[in-house]
């Protein structure tokens, strides 16, 4: 039996807190290819009228589908997106912290639906971010 | 510049063909605290590498500095996992603007497409454009 047909509608995602450091968001701009300033460059975020550097939002959409291989490894993710509703700063020395929780939704056939909650400093970042999930 | 509602419907041109390799997926994962796993397959939000290189021929085409470009969102429909050694492009399309606050919303819509043509996953972002301060 696979852990995601244990998944029951109503059951809670157990917690998971990530950290996100400046070091990463150059690792991540390399990465991914994208070199916006503003993931880097405070002067730079400060101008364009950002609280300071922040985080990309898809480095914290990435860190959802990390959770999603702790809560499920090796389930076949099928659909994820959220909106970015806050800005997640991070420091310049330090790190910010984004917490990746939820809820299981419906089962339909093979697919289940994840509904997530994910905060950095008790602050909603992502907007009604879900998941479908396969197995 | 300000991005306006003429775009709305205009596809752009394909992206280069992506190779996928196994030291740009580990770079991926570890840039976000993680490991690549090949039985646990692709970080799910991969696919971003490509529709990123979309962005950037959107914005040179339009002049527009990304400085000045947050994202309001982002979402993945798959129609199967990618994997190692796909070849992808991808072709953005405008779906949709609207001007709120001075910032102008750009809706987008990108398909990506295998080496055969084959849909791999649909990316739909919207995209903010971030007016002068004032």
């Amino acid at each position: 039996m696979s852990a995601i047909s244990e998944l029951t509608k109503g059951d809670a995602l157990p917690e998971i807190t990530f950290e996100i450091t400046r070091a990463d968001l150059v690792a991540y701009a390399a990465a991914s290819g994208d070199q916006n300033p503003i993931h880097q460059d405070e002067e730079i975020a400060l101008a364009v009228g950002l609280p300071g550097v922040i985080a990309h939002g898809m480095y914290t959409l990435a860190l959802v589908g990390r959770a999603l291989g702790e809560w499920a490894p090796g389930a076949e993710v099928v659909e994820l997106g959220s909106k970015f509703v806050a800005p997640v700063v991070v420091p310049a020395t330090g790190a910010a912290r984004v917490t990746v929780t939820g809820t299981v939704g419906e089962r339909t056939d093979d697919l289940l639906a994840l509904a997530l909650v994910v905060t950095s400093d008790g602050t909603k970042v992502l907007g009604a971010p879900r998941a479908t999930i396969r197995g | 510049m300000p991005i306006d509602a003429s775009l709305v419907g205009r596809g752009f041109p394909p992206t280069q063909p992506y190779p996928v390799t196994t030291d740009a997926v580990v770079a991926f994962a570890t840039s976000v605290g993680g490991s690549y796993d090949v039985a646990a397959g692709l970080p799910p939000t991969f696919p971003i590498v490509v529709t990123f290189a979309a962005l950037q021929d959107f914005l040179a085409t339009e002049q527009v500095e990304l400085s000045r470009i947050v994202h309001g969102d982002q979402r993945f429909r798959y129609e199967r996992p990618v994997v190692i050694g796909d070849v992808l492009t991808t072709a953005l399309t405008v779906t949709g603007v609207r001007t709120i606050g001075g910032n102008d919303i750009v809706s987008t819509s990108s398909e990506i497409l295998d080496a055969s043509g084959s849909l791999v996953c649909t990316a739909t972002a919207t995209l903010v454009h971030r007016g002068d301060a004032a």
